[in-house]
């Protein structure tokens, strides 16, 4: 094991290298800062003042290097346009993107679980046709389409709930079914094949020869032990939502990070943007690290497979 | 049914996973030829027909979409301006689903749209599937370092945020099918990766592929001739559950402004329209969004049957 987990966690560090390299590259794809910062008319030697405060009059491969230097220290610079903190400019959003996230999460649990648990239940019949379609709707429905619609019903139409913006838990109803119905396809398959293993193990057809009642047996029993694999990911769907919460914070005025990535592009905030994405980068690398060390303590065959030779 | 074995991880909730579980059951169907397959499972699940016929109509659709639609797509008439579809009072017979702010035929548009998702979806998985289907041979091929630093490489790009890339993207090019087919091959190209890669894992140990090298046969023609034809037929199956997500995340980027740019008919160009006036003209962003659900919903459904069919293992979920 030891080696196994030495050896996953270089191959994330490598990958988490290769990614700060694209966000440098990227970033200095999108054109000179200075044209943004400064008006028509600054000077030359203006130029070359501010260049040289951003640290932008460097060979690429300096301050690619200076990039990484200070990174492994946690000093990410400061945003180009506020001169404050980039970290700290990105950390005042995140609360907002992760309050979203969580509110998804829990929407999507909710509609997933029970769908998961019916349909392997009735598996192959109609109910089960039915939940299956259900789901793959959640896939097929364009997140953006989706909001404006529930806006259309719920806040146009009906009166019930705001259209956008924050302030209390009005305001995160329509966002966080929008966001969440997202994963409910991914989370019901889990909940249904983990079920119907399950169903079929020897404690639950105890349970039922004992003569329980099938909806304990079901709900708790079977749901209980049916609910470790969709645990084991939940870390890398919280990811996946956080990810995609750029959309639904554009389509109902959320002021996430989603917002700022798309406000830091248009000022060519190289720092906001590379943290931005290192973060998201950082934390799919971190949960799918996470998932895959989980199933090498479950499942010895994985880390014997996989690089750890001194047991063979 | 029988209770079959248990997968390793049960179905994933996210592609990445998706393909790795795909690939680890995929040497089971080396010699199945999908287009058998498709009517075999057809004839068992009768209720397939309807997507399959929307999946026939949106192809036919995109096809002859300038035959079909009697507008232009991008013709403007100010005095026509957002009238409602023709069921409702104000609309007129010869605007079906009403016209957008600039008095643009939303019907047409929704036809000419049809013929954008389709060529959007085709290229970016052909470029998708042999980038990817390229590298997850040489990966499994040669393994070693080459494989290592291919792996790593599919692992970063997955960790990448996409919404980032193509909003850098239309800055950098202005926005484009270009930037759409890009960020297409960024996501999908590790899909066929680990696939092929995982394919050819198995396939290398076999007598005729053995038998090819010992009789001296050049590795890219083993690559090309003996194992590729090979891994084709799953390849085929991953490329159908690919066909909404390319078309859902044309409309998304060009919703978002960093796909395809006004006034092009692409769906979720249309879904932007209508955003500002979802209280007051609600046919213009509901339309083009019903189109990509529709299509969408089908290629999904048909997919998911069809893989369930070729994979055993997953035919019970």
């Amino acid at each position: 094991m030891p080696r196994y987990l030495l050896s996953r966690i270089i191959q994330a560090i490598v990958t988490l290298w290769l990614l700060t390299l694209v966000a440098f590259v990227m970033t200095r794809l999108t054109g000179n800062p200075l044209d943004v910062l400064l008006d028509a008319r600054a000077t030359e030697e203006d130029r070359a003042a501010v260049a040289q405060v951003l640290g932008l009059d460097r060979p690429l491969a300096v301050q690619y290097a200076i990039y990484l230097r200070d990174a492994a220290r946690g000093d990410f610079g400061d945003s180009f346009k506020t001169r404050r903190s980039a970290l700290s400019t990105v950390m005042e959003r995140l609360p907002w993107t992760l309050e979203l996230g969580t509110a998804s999460f829990l929407v999507s649990l909710l509609i997933a679980v029970p769908i998961g648990v019916i349909t392997a239940v009735k598996r192959e019949t109609t109910i089960d046709m039915a939940g299956k379609v259900l789901a793959l709707l959640g896939q097929a429905l364009p997140t953006f389409w989706l909001g404006l619609m529930l806006i259309l019903l719920f806040a146009v139409t009906l009166g019930w709930l705001p259209a956008g913006g924050t302030g209390g838990l009005a305001h995160l109803v329509l966002p966080s079914i929008t966001l969440g119905w997202f994963t409910v396809a991914g989370i019901m398959r889990l909940v249904r094949s983990a079920m119907l293993d399950t169903l079929a193990e020897e404690f639950v057809v105890t349970a039922r020869a004992k003569g329980l009642p099938e909806l304990g047996v079901v709900w708790k029993h079977a749901l209980r032990n049916a609910m470790i694999p969709p645990l084991t990911y939940a870390g890398v769907v919280f990811v996946a939502l956080l990810g995609g919460a750029v959309v639904t914070e554009t389509v109902f005025a959320w002021p996430g990070v989603g917002q700022l990535v798309i406000e830091s592009i248009t000022f060519r905030d190289f720092p906001v943007i590379q943290i931005i994405f290192l973060l998201f980068g950082a934390m799919y690398i971190g949960m799918n690290l996470v998932v895959d060390l989980l199933y090498a303590w479950a499942d010895p065959r994985i880390r014997l497979a996989e690089g750890d030779t001194r047991l063979r | 049914m029988s209770v079959s074995e248990p997968g390793p991880a049960g179905s994933p909730p996210t592609s990445s996973v998706e393909a790795r579980s795909l690939a680890a059951v995929s040497e089971l169907r080396v010699t199945r030829r999908p287009r058998g397959e498709l009517i075999e499972l057809v004839r068992r699940r009768k209720l397939l027909i309807a997507p399959l016929l929307v999946l026939v109509a949106f192809v036919v659709v995109g096809l002859s979409a300038p035959y079909l639609a009697r507008l232009s797509p991008t013709e403007t008439a100010l005095g026509m301006k957002l009238t409602p579809p023709a069921w409702l009072a104000d609309g007129v017979s010869d605007r079906p689903l009403g016209t957008d702010q600039l008095g643009r035929d939303i019907a047409s548009r929704i036809i000419h749209g049809a013929r954008l998702s389709l060529m959007t979806a085709l290229v970016g998985i052909l470029l998708s599937g042999a980038v990817g289907t390229a590298l997850g041979l040489l990966a499994g091929y040669y393994g070693a370092w080459v494989d290592a630093l291919i792996m790593r490489i599919a692992d970063m790009t997955l960790a990448i945020h996409i919404y980032v890339l193509a909003i850098v993207l239309a800055v950098v090019w202005g926005p484009g099918l270009r930037n759409v087919l890009l960020v297409a091959v960024f996501l999908l190209w590790s899909r066929y990766a680990r696939q092929a890669r995982a394919e050819v894992l198995s396939l290398k140990e076999r007598e005729f592929v053995v038998a090819a090298r010992a009789l001296g046969v050049s590795a890219p023609r083993i690559m090309a001739r003996h194992l590729l034809p090979n891994i084709l037929p799953s390849l085929i199956v991953l490329s159908t559950l690919q066909v909404g997500f390319v078309i859902v995340l044309e409309a998304t980027l060009s919703f978002l402004g960093a796909g395809i740019p006004p006034p092009n008919p692409s769906w979720g160009v249309m879904v932007a329209d209508g955003r500002a006036l979802i209280a007051s003209a609600w046919w213009v962003s509901t339309f083009p969004g019903l189109a990509i659900l529709l299509v969408v919903l089908s290629g999904n459904l048909v997919g998911d049957a069809f893989r369930d069919r070729l994979d055993p293992r997953l035919r019970r979920l």
